[in-house]
């Protein structure tokens, strides 16, 4: 793997959205509307065609001092989300047009003048990132900032957070930024964190990672996304039995005919 | 940001407070101990997965497409199964009505299908963009190739054989034969690699069943082609027996589906999908089956008999795959399976949801 890559600490975040507000302005995506989440700031929900980072509020039990919250408040972690730009990427295997391709950087990136339209990306995506936009007809998802990083410039969201809970980098020098920075947390007493990366499993590895305090799950980051390409043998085997049934079955209805 | 105005006042805070520490109190003198926690646990506040992960938001993106879809896979499933019938008959010298109509149907599958897809394209003038490449490992860029030989070779077939049988000749009859058997093996292809397409995804109710989607969908497809043919007003005893096959195996796959008990094949079991799913296993599989069976028996309803079953394998069918569809997105929007939450359940055992009891902090 080599490339750039994300890694968001949520252990810095404040939740103040600036990564969303200053990708919206860059990029030109428009406005969720105001639809809260549970008890949160939460507006946006989830990843999609118009939200390439979204902030999480994950609401905690009641501790007072956690977050600065009065004592009978729950209390809140935030982490911000984006799309993992898998190295084995679901929605680029699928794209049937080849509008989505690997830029020199390793980010994965949906060329809008090729798209079609035909919305196989959505179902490939095990991070449920990736969303066809029903107005412009387009799929669309983060850019991982093409633009800006062959100008050589961070991504939007990474210049504007506040706090570097957005950190942007060499992916290998960033991994071990994270390997770091997962000690010093739990020698600091931080002993629920947890890098989300997952390597083993089929996706191969991300260039986005994740600090998150607790269970992933909780994240809504699923423990072994699987991409949908490792179903394809199953699926072409029963496809060729199905095909070998109708001729069989057909030649033999006929040939009772005699 | 744009805080909503409902920040609790001292007052009302402090009565609620109150209000709670009354409830525990009377709990406690109630039952002798306190059931109803609000807090999670003693441990770090955010260690503890909540068993609806992020509020219960779905972790997948639900399947976009529009109704053109199912309707795709049914009239994609007849023509190629016509394609096959036309071909076989011809091959065993069957009435030459049959063999031509088989040919037209597929031939107008192989139209329709296209406008279908095209239409569900969030851009459909760009459609042509799908044969600017060939990914083998993306069943829809496949299934694009596919269709495109396939309607070309099926139209081909059905428009050289009328002019065979005006005026034949050596070269016409090749050709005919060449593009008959090129719909073949497209058509082969065309109806079972829907199942394929929407297998290798990563819906759960999808993926969970890959293995024996396409094998559902060739049958289904079979069996309208077969039925539909019947319903033109074919008597052929060869149609009968292919649609007693299609229906024999849709009986299998109905019970299978119903037998599965993993968590993904849930959604395939429960709310209008299931039912869709549950009467399209019943109309497709075992009313024809039954049909036929007795119209093998008697003599004065043979025909209607066969009419029923045919009509009640078409509706099955399509109803199919509006199900398979269905239950699609109903498989999106439960985060558990993804998430893998049911696991944990079974696992830690006292998982709890707490937003009930808990303040606003806006
Ligand atoms: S997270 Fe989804 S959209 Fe992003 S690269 Fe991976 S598969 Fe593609
Ligand atoms: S919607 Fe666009 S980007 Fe997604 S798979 Fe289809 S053509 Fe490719």
């Amino acid at each position: 793997m080599s490339g750039t890559a994300f890694l968001t600490d949520s252990t810095l975040c404040i939740g103040c959205k600036a990564c969303e507000v200053a990708c919206k302005e860059w990029n030109n995506i428009p406005s969720d509307g105001f639809d809260w989440k549970g008890f949160s700031y939460d507006n946006t929900g989830s990843l999609g065609h118009s939200t390439w980072r979204h902030v999480k509020f994950i609401e905690g039990g009641v501790v007072a001092g956690l977050g600065g919250n009065s004592p009978d408040l729950l209390s809140w972690g935030f982490s911000s989300d984006v799309c993992k730009h898998c190295e084995n990427a679901g929605c680029l295997e699928a794209c049937p047009t080849g509008a989505i391709v690997r830029t020199e950087f390793g980010g994965v990136f949906i060329q809008s003048d090729v798209c079609n339209g035909c919305a196989y990306c959505v179902v490939a995506c095990p991070f449920g990132v990736v969303e066809r936009n029903p107005d412009a007809g387009m799929a669309f998802k983060c850019t991982f900032c093409y633009d800006r990083q062959k100008e050589e410039l961070k991504p939007a969201c990474a210049t504007a957070c506040p706090t570097e809970s957005i950190k942007f980098g060499d992916i290998d020098e960033l991994r071990g930024e994270a390997e770091d920075r997962m000690a010093r947390l739990k020698q600091a007493g931080f002993n629920d964190v947890y890098l989300y990366n997952p390597q083993d499993s089929s996706v191969g590895g991300i260039h986005a990672f994740f600090i998150v305090r607790g269970d992933p799950e909780r994240y809504n980051l699923p423990p072994s996304p699987e991409v949908p390409t490792t179903y394809l043998r199953k699926g072409w085997v029963s496809a060729a039995i199905g095909a070998g049934l109708m001729l069989a079955g057909t030649l033999f209805a006929f040939g009772q005919d005699k | 940001m744009n805080a909503p105005k409902n920040l609790l006042t001292e007052e009302t805070s402090r009565r609620a407070r109150e209000h709670r520490l009354a409830k525990i109190r009377h709990e406690a003198k109630e039952h002798g101990q306190v059931s109803d926690f609000t807090r999670l646990s003693e441990r770090d506040p955010l260690s503890k997965a909540e068993l609806t992960g992020y509020y219960g938001t779905p972790v997948l993106k639900r399947p976009q497409w529009t109704i053109e879809i199912p309707l795709y896979f049914f009239v994609g499933g007849v023509a190629g199964a016509a394609a096959l019938i036309a071909a076989v008959g011809k091959l065993s010298s069957a009435d030459t009505r049959l063999v031509r109509q088989s040919r037209w149907l597929a031939a107008i599958g192989g139209l329709v299908s296209p406008a279908l897809l095209i239409s569900d394209l969030g851009v459909p003038s760009r459609f042509l963009n799908m044969l600017r490449v060939f990914k083998i490992q993306s069943p829809m860029s496949v299934g694009s190739w596919t269709l495109v030989a396939f309607s070309n070779s099926a139209v081909a077939a059905a428009v050289l054989g009328e002019f065979n049988k005006r005026r034949g000749g050596r070269l016409v009859n090749v050709l005919t034969d060449g593009a008959q058997i090129v719909s073949v093996l497209t058509g082969l292809v065309l109806a079972t690699y829907t199942g394929v397409l929407i297998g290798a995804t990563v819906i759960p109710a999808w993926n969970e069943h890959v293995g024996t989607l396409p094998i559902h969908f060739a049958a289904s497809g079979t069996a309208g082609a077969a039925t539909i043919l019947e319903l033109m007003g074919n008597e052929s005893k060869a149609l009968n027996r292919i649609a007693i096959g299609a229906a024999a195996v849709e009986t299998a796959m109905g019970v299978s589906i119903e037998l599965s008990q993993t968590p993904p094949s849930e959604s395939l079991k429960s709310g209008i999908g299931g039912w869709a799913m549950r009467g399209a296993g019943v109309l497709s599989g075992p009313v024809p089956l039954l049909l036929r069976l007795l119209a093998l028996k008697s003599r004065r309803s043979r025909i209607s008999l066969r009419k029923a079953a045919a009509i009640s394998s078409i509706a099955g069918s399509l109803l199919t795959r509006w199900a398979w569809i269905q239950a699609g997105q109903v498989s999106a929007d439960d985060p558990s399976v993804p998430l893998q939450l049911r696991r944990r359940v079974s696992s830690s055992g006292d998982g709890m949801d707490d937003h009930e009891n808990q303040k606003d902090p806006r």
